[in-house]
């Protein structure tokens, strides 16, 4: 392989097609390496020892760990195509707020609304949409968080519109009604080809999603 | 450039890790305490999503959240630097300071709490431990995790050498046994007799104070 890249992965992680899609935005070549996580493979755990977990990319035979850590080293590395961060410190310290922002809160409060039911799920939804608001406000009339340029929070946040049929149908309601400028912009980051061949269908979301709620409740 | 304000609570070691950054790199600041329990509208205004310590305001742009914080003075003042300049031995660094970051937590849960609540706090917060001695690059061969010099990732895991000894002493419970994480003991003693971070560190016994009041409170509302 010309960059000499390996991605571990898994096909529903959120965190996995956060890499993908940094990958496919610098336009690099990479082995993708499915993994299984009720089987993790030796080299999982050989290259991630401390979290056991995907997306790990091994370069040239190095791994680093942990999908943002991963988007950063993508973007310094192969930094003279598609930057996924500006230069001036300042507007990267706000990226940077931006991304831990979704960090903190998407991932743990979605998995709620698609995968719990009654008080939680509701509380959850509530919260969902107001997380929703307040990166609605900070996109505000720009097309992309990053700007005028695809960035790391459009790269941070983007996999989790592939919940989105999910988490509305689990929780029987709409979030285009509730914050379209969101559904919006998901719909322009859809139009490049680096997110829509790393996002899977979400109907196919939604039935894997609807197994895991189901294996959840039976523990 | 602009000047450079923290606002903090004393003794955070959030707000800490910033004033070591900025004292590494000498840069000069104003120091701004803040009363969490009646929020300035300065401290509003510049971190209105998490209306949290620390905020450092340069030229009246705020920047919030202590490791983001710490990136930004690593972009902007390149002198001393606390981060490798490999891109590789960056991502192993910030991959560290996440850690430190997330798990460090734990060791609040053991104050917080009594009873199984504290008792899970303890036993994440050896895991965390368990898993920094046992992997932590450098450990053990360099004085600090940063190598030579005090790095970011030393800076984020600095309140194990410093605000763990409190918590212990307040709540009885040892986290940290004597022995069992020798490479991490002489980390720690490296790290607190650092001249900048030993002039940089809260009175022990007036942070103990305040640690003490906090558990009483807390176990109080409860």
């Amino acid at each position: 392989m010309a960059d000499d890249l390996i991605l571990l992965n898994l096909w529903s992680s959120p965190f996995g097609m956060r890499v993908r899609i940094a990958l496919a935005e610098k336009g690099l070549d990479y082995e993708l390496i499915e993994e299984d996580l009720s089987n993790k493979s030796p080299l999982l755990l050989k290259m991630n020892p401390v979290r056991k977990q995907i997306a790990v990319l091994i370069n040239k035979g190095r791994p680093i760990c942990e999908s943002l850590i991963i988007v950063q080293y993508i973007d310094e590395v192969w930094r003279h195509k598609s930057p996924l961060l500006p230069s001036d410190p300042c507007a990267r310290a706000k990226a940077r707020f931006w991304a831990d922002y979704v960090d903190k809160n998407i991932y743990a409060i979605g998995k709620l609304v698609w995968g719990a039911t009654g008080e939680i799920q509701e509380a959850a939804k509530k919260e969902l949409i107001e997380c929703f608001k307040v990166l609605e406000g900070e996109l505000g009339d720009k097309p992309y968080f990053g700007g005028d340029s695809f960035g790391i929070v459009d790269v941070a946040l983007i996999p989790f519109y592939s919940w989105f049929y999910a988490m509305e149908t689990c929780g029987n309601f709409s979030i285009v009604a509730e914050c379209p400028k969101l559904v919006s912009w998901a719909k322009r980051c859809m139009e490049r080809e680096s997110v829509s061949k790393s996002l899977p269908d979400q109907y196919k979301m939604y039935c894997f999603l609807l197994e895991l709620k189901t294996k959840f409740q039976a523990q | 450039m602009g000047e450079v304000k923290l606002l903090g609570t004393w003794p955070s070691p959030f707000s800490y890790r910033v004033i070591w950054a900025l004292k590494l790199k000498g840069i000069p600041y104003e120091y701004i305490e803040q009363d969490l329990s009646n929020k300035s509208p300065l401290l509003l205004q510049s971190n209105p999503v998490h209306k949290k310590i620390p905020v450092l305001i340069h030229g009246g742009n705020p920047i919030a959240e202590s490791v983001i914080i710490l990136q930004y003075i690593e972009d902007k003042w390149p002198q001393n630097p606390l981060l490798p300049s490999d891109p590789y031995e960056k991502a192993v660094a910030r991959f560290w300071v996440k850690f430190a970051d997330e798990k460090g937590l734990s060791i609040w849960k053991v104050l917080r709490f009594s009873g199984e609540e504290q008792e899970k706090g303890l036993k994440e917060s050896l895991e965390m431990l368990e898993v920094i001695e046992e992997h932590a690059p450098g450990l053990g061969q360099k004085k600090f995790f940063g190598g030579d010099k005090i790095g970011m990732v030393d800076l984020a895991l600095g309140q194990l050498a410093h605000w763990m000894g409190a918590i212990e002493e307040v709540t009885g419970v040892q986290i940290m046994e004597a022995g069992k994480f020798p490479r991490l003991e002489t980390w720690m003693k490296n790290f607190k007799e650092d001249p900048v971070i030993k002039e940089n560190l809260p009175e022990f016994k007036d942070m103990l104070a305040v640690v003490k009041h906090r558990r009483e409170t807390l176990l109080a509302s409860k």
